[in-house]
């Protein structure tokens, strides 16, 4: 067994992917540099060196195969951090190269098919969830600003669904967990990390808010409340279809 | 803006907007324009969810809740004494901008009680859509509840700026809305359903010749009946519904267990239940005839016109119908596949996928997320199913109720299953 290290990135993943056939290395993991445990004193990993001609041969081939739908399938399953991530995605290319003709990823009897179905469930039920849940407050400066936590690393999966909404105003969505968020400036999206003392201030915002957004907080918040009928109340569907780890976002809920 | 009088007015106004469940923003397709505010998909997006446990999509209320009428079964009915409001076009146009961006909501459902005639009413809630939709760029989804009795005019202008269009039935039967809302008929409610049907059609013929057709309500037209306020039939409901999907193209019917507010003797005691495990089964019934191809004497025959509480219809129906079973999931058409009790949509289009690689077992089935604690009896393939010998089982129904949990645990079950 070769174990390959690579840099967390998806072009280096998928140049490891084209190293493990290009120098024929299997049976093979990959393990990203982050979660290299270096006690195993007895291997002698391979380094990867990110690729892009590499990285993109593998995506060309797997698009031919799997169509656009399969590779993004490959690309959610990266996001999702899964433990098994690398390994899922090697065994799906490596299915893939052997039934070139195949949606492979259909292959629903094929326990690694199964297991990325169900990661790409989960990760599509939360990119679901963050278009609902995300909360935007207005601040001074008439940007609305988001505070999200995802279970998984979704926020490059949510932006061009907020792209579509909201192009006439300034938002930013930022990823507490993931130090990171995206920002819109009526024309573009783009990535950026704060450094770690602005971090804080994105933490709260209570003294850079709008001066009329804790009204409209108030109204969203009463019109939850007598919205809800409590004749029928049913709080166990309420948890179940909005799992308490996301109250802490949610206007209505604070 | 006066915050606290509009607090009051929204607490007020979303109050009596509550009851009426026919606000799913699902259909809408209208994409954002540049430089615009909103977009909506076609699925929709539920942003909360109340502890009741319905979702919360758009902004729901009336614009006044004052009503000349006197509906048995309303709140805003004329002799009950209540606090009356009414908004402003502008404070509803302002309340839903906000609420959107902010990502609160998907859109407005705007009904109202008649505060004045018919078109006076319907007047008032068209403009609030006209100006998002014109001063606003609002391509967020705009549901307005038709007012019974307004003109064709009112009528066409509210389908060029919403998506959705609705008139309640209400109460399935001619005799029972005699009874609890003398003033109102059915056949006043059916006309405008008639001529939004009628644009649709229209707008879809048009649209083939000119490419630039104003849209006219893209989600269509749905309705609501409240059941459990009068005695109707469960057999009733469904042929109703099915009477308006296939005669006024109907997207959806819903169905609105009655909740007990008002004393009054035409009415279910004001102590008695919310008929939600009712309710449950009709919405289960009316999608076993929209998407898996059953036809409403199918669910439920004259001789038993009640949707059974323990088992939901899809399992019922094939309780009685044990003789089309089992389905040989290797080489069963779609439509039977369908038909297994605990096979969903998504299962079987994995499971016709997955066959087309290997033969496939009860195992596979489990894994794909196929209820198999009911479906396992049904079921053969190529290897013996030792399940198979359970299905003509004097007790077959005991032995699958005892190997699955209902999310409505029926007090009664015990009972029930002696008999
Ligand atoms: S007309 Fe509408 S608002 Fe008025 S009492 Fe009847 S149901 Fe209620």
């Amino acid at each position: 067994m070769t174990t390959l290290l690579y840099d967390g990135t998806f072009e280096g993943l998928f140049t490891a992917i084209f190293e493990v056939y290009e120098y024929k290395f299997q049976p093979a993991e990959i393990i990203s540099i982050d979660q290299y445990k270096t006690e195993s004193i007895f291997s002698d990993p391979h380094e990867v060196i990110t690729n892009e001609v590499k990285a993109n041969r593998v995506l060309q081939k797997l698009e031919n195969n799997l169509g656009k739908k399969g590779v993004s399938q490959l690309l959610r399953v990266y996001l999702s951090e899964n433990e098994n991530a690398e390994r899922l995605i090697l065994s799906a290319v490596s299915l893939s190269l052997k039934f070139p003709k195949d949606p492979v990823l259909n292959n629903f009897a094929n326990v690694d098919m199964m297991d990325i179905a169900k990661i790409t469930k989960s990760i599509s039920r939360e990119v679901h969830r963050m278009h609902a849940f995300v909360r935007f407050e207005k601040l001074q400066d008439e940007v609305y600003f988001s505070k999200i936590e995802p279970d998984f690393n979704v926020l490059p999966l949510i932006i061009s669904h907020f792209k579509n909404r909201y192009q006439d105003q300034k938002w930013m969505i930022y990823d507490l967990k993931r130090y990171y968020g995206i920002f819109y400036d009526l024309k573009d999206t783009q990535f950026f990390e704060p450094a770690l003392e602005q971090t804080s201030q994105l933490k709260r915002t209570t003294n850079i808010l709008h001066e009329e957004e804790m009204q409209y907080q108030k109204l969203w918040q009463r019109y939850f409340f007598k919205t809800n009928i409590p004749e029928r109340k049913n709080l166990k569907l309420h948890v179940q279809s909005l799992p308490k780890r996301y109250w802490k976002y949610l206007t209505e809920k604070l | 803006m006066n915050f606290p009088r509009l607090q009051e007015k929204l607490e007020i106004l979303a109050d009596a907007a509550k009851y009426d469940v026919s606000c799913s923003s699902s259909g809408g397709n209208r994409k954002n324009t540049k430089g615009g505010l909103g977009d909506s998909h076609a699925s929709g997006i539920c942003h909360s969810y109340t502890e009741d446990g319905r979702c919360v999509s758009l902004l729901k209320i009336l614009l006044t809740n004052h009503c000349i009428y006197d509906c048995a079964y309303c709140v805003s009915r004329k002799t009950n004494d209540i606090k009356r409001a009414a908004f402003t076009v502008e404070e509803v146009v302002d309340l839903t901008i906000n609420f959107y961006r902010r990502n609160y909501i998907e859109g407005l459902f705007l009904s109202s009680g008649i505060f004045k005639d018919a078109d006076t009413t319907m007047e008032r809630l068209v403009r609030v859509a006209k100006k998002l939709r014109t001063e606003h760029k609002f391509n967020g989804y705009i549901h307005l509840k038709s007012i019974p009795g307004a003109s064709d005019e009112l009528m066409k202008e509210a389908g060029l700026y919403a998506d959705r269009l609705s008139i309640n039935l209400e109460i399935p039967t001619t005799a029972g809305l005699k009874l609890l809302a003398p003033e109102k008929s059915h056949d006043q409610m059916i006309k405008p359903m008639g001529f939004i049907k009628n644009e649709l059609i229209l707008y879809k013929e048009e649209k083939k010749l000119f490419k630039n057709v104003p849209k006219f309500a893209p989600a269509g037209q749905s309705t609501q009946m409240i059941v459990g306020a009068t005695d109707e039939t469960d057999l009733k409901i469904i042929k109703v519904a099915d009477y308006f999907y296939q005669n006024y193209k109907l997207k959806r019917v819903y169905y609105s267990g009655y909740v007990p507010m008002l004393e009054d003797k035409r009415l279910p005691s004001i102590d008695s239940q919310v008929p939600m495990l009712r309710e449950n089964r009709l919405y289960q019934a009316d999608w076993l005839m929209r998407f898996y191809g059953f036809k409403a004497d199918e669910i439920l025959e004259k001789s038993n016109p009640f949707l059974d509480l323990e088992v939901d219809p899809k399992l019922a129906w094939a309780l009685r119908n044990r003789e089309q079973f089992p389905v040989n999931i290797n080489t069963a058409t779609k439509e039977m596949i369908l038909r297994v009790p605990g096979i969903g949509r998504k299962s079987m289009y994995k499971i016709l996928s997955a066959r087309n690689f290997q033969k496939l077992n009860l195992g596979h089935l489990q894994k794909m997320g196929v209820a198999t604690n009911r479906a396992k009896y049904f079921v053969e393939f190529e290897a013996q199913n030792i399940f198979n010998k359970y299905i003509d089982d004097f007790n077959f129904r005991k032995i699958i109720l005892q190997g699955m949990k209902s999310k409505f645990q029926n007090p009664f079950s015990e009972q029930l299953t002696l008999f």
